[in-house]
């Protein structure tokens, strides 16, 4: 068994040896090579989505014979789309643009103010919209089968089950199957909506995010189910194109978040439309003769029960990860049983040594794409004997786009206390007005920025948090300041671009043990 | 003179220790008679300064004979000296009079300032002059607040009198600890500052109407006809596209939406009053003196003010902070002053400008262009050469390139010779005719504003500096200051867009006001740090950048040690919009010989202010590329494009964008 071992000069032993050439040159995948104790692949990719493409991409590139095997379950209401994953197809491609589609809504309210004689009542056409983003889509996954070519990565819309720990089965469409054979197998298989299965109807009548894009027509008046980032972030926009939408959350928002800003998120959207119902969890969901959704739920504390109809009940309570199907027990990679996430070491690898799990299929691992796509890389730069740089999941910045977007890196006030006590960690923060809010007469109550440090000297940053416009653009930078080990006093040396929001991360002078007032006032 | 060499004196010399709490006085002397450290019995020495220019005055040669220019302006010095110190000590290091002197203000406690002149090059020159002052040749020569003691034996005397504590204890008798001139982001910075650190402090403002008679309210450019105003109509310009794109994100509405240009201003302008009006309230919680009146210097420490009725005021003060800023040049051509404006007046102008031409290509010309363009408007811009001279010129041409393709029309080559008004209105329609810079063609175009944006000029030549003997620049208007933004007059200081070979922009002002008021009245020493400053244009499309442009950094570092990254991207929201692909531009300049340090950074897009601001911070932490590369991206911004910079300019290898 071949372990990736790779000298901090990188010039160790290179993992993939001497072979396949001249293999497999009449069958396409064909396992002959597997039969004959040659596998048919040096590297092969389970999952098309960005963490799995990204690393094929960079072993084809690197020199090795890759494949990706790809294959999209239709979601329980028939949703399926084409190759390169959640995040081009069912996550922030698609989630992102229809947030920008709402605060476009927002930037004709702010228009008339601007002098732009913009009629009164702007309806939204959610057909004319998803068209739009569903073929921006279709580009894209047009664009992943491209480059996979470009690359010579081989690519199989099969779904995939382990048949040993070399070899894969890849099951295509019309149930024809194929074996397939490689040196180094790298699951990315990513994630799926959960569906509460117990709640009576939820399967039959519900959707998920699996679903929401791709719906042709507009979802109308929709119940969202859940406090994830993906629940507020779709209920922020189905509220900004104008649809009467309501989130109904068992317990807090955005768990894992820092709690202030998650708060401040709420608080945003509920000033803009949102319904909100807290510590309340739905019983069944039922489908009346109007082909309305009727929906029960219980409000935890009371014990009450209340009704209402929808058009739309959306699933966003969470993602599991697509382990299931896999065969992992053949191959003798170890799961998490909670979880069912897959268990990797530093470098990624599996209890099964060349055997490999990036991405939302991995346990411990921010599901992020950007993550994911670097994990990706800087796999296959190692399994090339390229470099033995391993992945640092430090100080991840993200950003949630809910309508008042959060953006946020290292560690929230709560983590930081835990971790450091509350006597060593100083907050700093304020609530600014972006100039733009001004002239189009906005409210501004939750634009809020705060930065975490350690309270010693030279205060080192922990964390920063973002909330408002552009708050991705916003964070980005900053996140590698952190990652340079920034103080405060370094943030705060730096010169403001004015008249921007991110200039007052640079002005952050009211610490929260001051108990002064963090309201910016004048310039 | 003397720029370069107070830098490299800056350098030469570690950063002085943190002056006691209220000491901060005049940073002259001891610089000035080079004798750095030498403390005595507890005494602080003062922070040393660099001044312009005054090095090479002091080392030269000390003969006795001075021209009559030269010993006016040591005269001044020395006044200046006994005027900012509560105790001036004129003495020889090895005389023993001056010793004992020095050991008595020591045991009482009281700080004192001293210039050695048997360690200085023209000490013969100052006892000289001294002995004009003082008529006493011998040294030491000692003053207590502004009134001349006498030497060694007068000193003790006084002291066992009593008469030296009564004049020790002597409060000053200025108005005011500090006036500032100039109540922009700079001047305000400071004053206010001051004013926390419980000083006395007066701000005089004054804005003297434009040509075309505007005018306005407290705050200076950035608030009244800078920064704020020109965002605002950025953002109205950026929403006119946003009403474009909306179409293709499902928002229906047919019609043709037109741009009310009197709705906009009205609606900018009571924002604009609403700043004036909140800086009016914070001078007055932090109890600053505000008085709107015109300030010049009349003596070294007076100022007269001159209100809007012609009322004179006089004032004094301890210490002044000159930050009046700068306002628009004019060509001097026929009919500029009477026909055009500038961007003093587009702010305000009660009606729309209609078909403009903007003549200049600096910062302020092409945002100006860009968002008037953005409201519907048909707009030229008029170019004698480059576009944003300074900036990166690849940026440039990118930025001037979106313009165009955006209906901004360009004339390059030409200057205009004369404006005309053809007819009169609101607005009329001016001829203008021009020539070319490279042949004897002219031109001529009918257009009905013209708006120049040919540069600014300093407000610097009617505020009495003469007077004083603050020196400025000939050519530049603009004022020189050591890098404690100290004039040659010790005790007025300066800030903001008067500054000679300084950023023009309102944080680094407000930056610099701040710490100068820190250094003068908190005990702090830290100094305005004017590197790696960021900043962003507001053109349609929006260029931020931080550090160093691709030209100077060959310029100081050598192509062969740079690595240039770069590519082009395309904006997710602009794909749905079908926006420019291949438009938006990212570039990072790396000194290979330095770890690959990130020593400019360069971004062309949307946002482009919020995506360059942390990437400041970063630089000033030490930004590599490698750290670049290990930073993860946040999906999907413009941002993350920073994360993922893999071709190298010198590759030659294609950046146009495919797939995601």
């Amino acid at each position: 068994m071949e372990t990736p071992k790779v000298s901090r000069s990188g010039l160790g032993r290179l993992p993939f040896s001497l072979h396949s050439q001249g293999v497999a040159s009449g069958v396409r995948g064909g396992a002959q090579g597997a039969a004959a104790g040659r596998p048919d692949y040096d590297l092969l990719v389970i999952g098309g989505g960005s963490g799995g493409l990204a690393c094929a991409k960079e072993a084809a590139q690197l020199g090795k014979k890759v494949a990706v095997v790809d294959y999209v379950e239709p979601s329980p209401q028939g949703t399926r789309w084409g190759l390169g994953g959640t995040c081009v197809n069912v996550g922030c491609i698609p989630k992102k643009l229809m947030h920008h589609a709402a605060l476009l809504g927002g930037m004709i309210q702010d228009a008339p103010y601007y002098g732009w004689e913009v009629p009164q009542q702007v309806p939204h056409d959610w057909r004319k919209m998803a068209e739009a983003v569903q073929n921006y889509v279709k580009s894209l996954n047009w664009g992943h089968r491209v480059q996979l070519q470009e690359r010579k990565v081989s690519y199989f819309n099969m779904k995939a089950s382990f048949v040993d720990e070399h070899v894969v089965r890849g099951v295509a469409k019309g149930g024809k199957e194929t074996l397939l054979s490689a040196k180094h197998i790298v699951i990315a298989t990513g994630g799926r909506p959960k569906y509460p299965t117990h709640i009576e109807g939820a399967v039959e009548h519900g959707i998920t995010s699996d679903d929401i894009f791709w719906l042709k027509e507009s979802p109308g008046k929709t119940l969202v189910v859940g406090a994830s980032y993906v629940a507020l972030e779709c209920a922020g926009f189905l509220t900004g194109l104008g649809l009467d939408t309501t989130v109904m959350m068992r317990s807090i928002p955005l768990r894992g978040f820092d709690q202030q800003m998650s708060a401040l998120v709420t608080d945003y959207m509920a000033s803009h439309g949102t319904r909100f119902l807290k510590g309340c969890t739905p019983l069944r969901v039922k489908r009346l003769p109007d082909n309305q959704l009727q929906v029960t739920w219980k409000d935890t504390a009371s014990g009450r029960e209340d009704m209402d109809t929808f058009n739309t009940v959306l699933w966003a309570i969470g993602r599991v990860p697509e382990t299931r199907n896999l065969n992992l027990e053949k191959a003798g990679v170890n799961t998490n049983p909670e979880s069912q996430k897959i268990l990797v070491d530093a470098q990624e690898a599996t209890s099964v040594p060349h055997i490999y799990a990036i991405g939302d299929t991995a346990e411990g691992r921010p599901e992020l794409t950007p993550t994911a796509i670097l994990a990706g890389r800087l796999l296959a730069q190692r399994l090339c004997g390229q470099s033995s740089d391993l992945m640092d999941y430090d100080n991840v910045p993200t950003t949630v786009f809910t309508p008042l977007e959060y953006g946020c890196v290292g560690l929230s006030e709560e983590a930081a206390v835990a971790r450091h006590g509350k006597e060593h960690v100083e907050v700093y923060h304020a609530y600014y007005k972006p100039l733009e809010f001004t002239v189009a007469e906005r409210d501004a109550s939750q634009c809020y920025i705060k930065m975490v440090c350690l309270q010693k000297p030279p205060k080192p940053v922990l964390g920063l948090h973002f909330l408002g416009p552009n708050a991705g653009e916003v964070t980005q930078g900053f996140a590698l300041g952190i990652k340079c080990g920034a103080s405060y006093a370094q943030v705060m040396r730096t010169v403001g671009i004015h008249p921007t929001c991110a200039e007052e991360v640079t002005k952050l002078r009211i610490s929260k043990r001051s108990g002064l007032d963090p309201t910016v006032t004048g310039c | 003179p003397g720029r370069a060499r107070s830098d490299t004196e800056a350098l030469a010399h570690p950063p002085p220790p943190p002056p006691p709490s209220r000491a901060p006085k005049s940073a002259g002397p001891v610089k000035v008679g080079a004798v750095p450290n030498r403390r005595l019995g507890g005494v602080h020495s003062e922070p040393m300064a660099t001044l312009p220019g005054r090095r090479a005055r002091l080392s030269s040669p000390g003969t006795s004979r001075l021209s009559s220019e030269a010993r006016e302006e040591l005269r001044r010095r020395l006044q200046g000296l006994i005027e900012d110190n509560r105790v001036m000590i004129f003495s020889k290091s090895y005389c023993p009079h001056s010793t004992r002197v020095k050991e008595l203000f020591s045991s009482l406690g009281v700080e004192y300032n001293i210039l050695e002149l048997d360690q200085i090059d023209d000490g013969a020159n100052v006892q000289e002059v001294l002995s004009e002052i003082t008529n006493q040749k011998t040294v030491p020569n000692i003053f207590v607040n502004k009134v001349h003691m006498g030497g060694c034996d007068r000193t003790f005397q006084a002291h066992q009198s009593g008469l030296l504590q009564k004049l020790l204890q002597k409060e000053s008798t200025y108005d005011y600890d500090l006036i500032v001139i100039g109540g922009g982001s700079g001047g305000l910075a400071c004053a206010q500052e001051a004013a926390i650190l419980g000083k006395k402090v007066m701000v005089l403002d004054f804005v003297v109407p434009s040509p075309q008679g505007t005018s306005w309210g407290l705050g200076g450019t950035c608030v009244n006809v800078g920064c704020i105003p020109k965002k605002l109509m950025h953002q109205a310009a950026l929403l006119g596209q946003a009403l474009k794109d909306s179409r293709k994100f499902g928002w229906e509405y047919n019609q043709q939406v037109k741009h009310n240009w009197e709705i906009m201003t009205e609606a900018i302008q009571n924002h604009i009053g609403s700043l004036n009006w909140s800086y009016g309230l914070s001078l007055r919680e932090k109890s600053v003196a505000y008085v709107n009146s015109y300030g010049e210097f009349v003596e070294r420490h007076k100022i007269k003010a001159t209100n809007r009725k012609g009322q004179e005021t006089y004032y004094t003060a301890a210490k002044f902070v000159i930050a009046t800023g700068a306002r628009p040049r004019y060509l001097g051509i026929q009919g500029d002053k009477e026909y055009c404006i500038t961007s003093d007046d587009l702010f305000s102008l009660p009606y729309c400008p209609g078909k403009t031409l903007v003549v200049g290509a600096s910062y302020v010309a092409l945002e100006c262009a860009g968002f008037l363009a953005g409201v519907g408007l048909d707009v030229t811009v008029m170019v004698r050469s480059i576009l944003l001279r300074g900036f990166d010129q690849e940026m440039a041409e990118k930025v001037g390139s979106y313009m165009e393709q955006h209906g901004v029309k360009f004339l390059r080559k030409f200057i205009p010779v004369m404006v005309q008004q053809l007819e009169k209105g609101s607005p009329g329609k001016l001829k203008v005719v021009a020539k070319s810079t490279e042949g004897p063609e002219t031109i001529e175009g009918v257009y009905n504003t013209v708006l120049l944006a040919v540069g600014r000029e300093p407000s610097t030549r009617k505020i009495g500096l003469e007077k004083i003997g603050v020196k400025i620049s000939e050519k530049s208007g603009k004022i020189l200051v050591n890098d404690i933004e100290q004039t040659n007059v010790p005790h007025v200081y300066a800030v903001g867009d008067v500054l000679e070979g300084k950023l023009e922009l309102t944080p680094v002002a407000i930056q610099a006001g701040k710490l100068l008021a820190r250094r003068l009245f908190g005990g702090h020493s830290e100094k305005c740090n004017y590197i790696n400053v960021p900043t962003t244009v507001f053109t349609p499309l929006e260029y931020g950048c931080c550090g160093l442009s691709e030209e100077k950094a060959i310029e100081i570092h050598k192509k062969e040690n740079l690595e240039v990254y770069h590519t082009l991207f395309w904006p997710l929201e602009w794909t749905v919009a079908g926006r420019d692909n291949n438009t938006c531009y990212a570039k990072i300049i790396c000194n290979k010989v330095d770890n690959n340090r990130v020593i400019g950074f360069h971004i062309l897009g949307p946002n482009a202010g919020e995506v360059t601001q942390g990437f400041a911070a970063a630089m000033k932490c030490g930004l590599t590329k490698q750290l670049l590369d290990g930073t993860i991206g946040i999906h999907p911004t413009c941002g993350e494009v920073f994360t993922t910079l893999e071709i190298t300019k010198s590759s030659g290898l294609d950046i146009t964008q495919k797939g995601c």
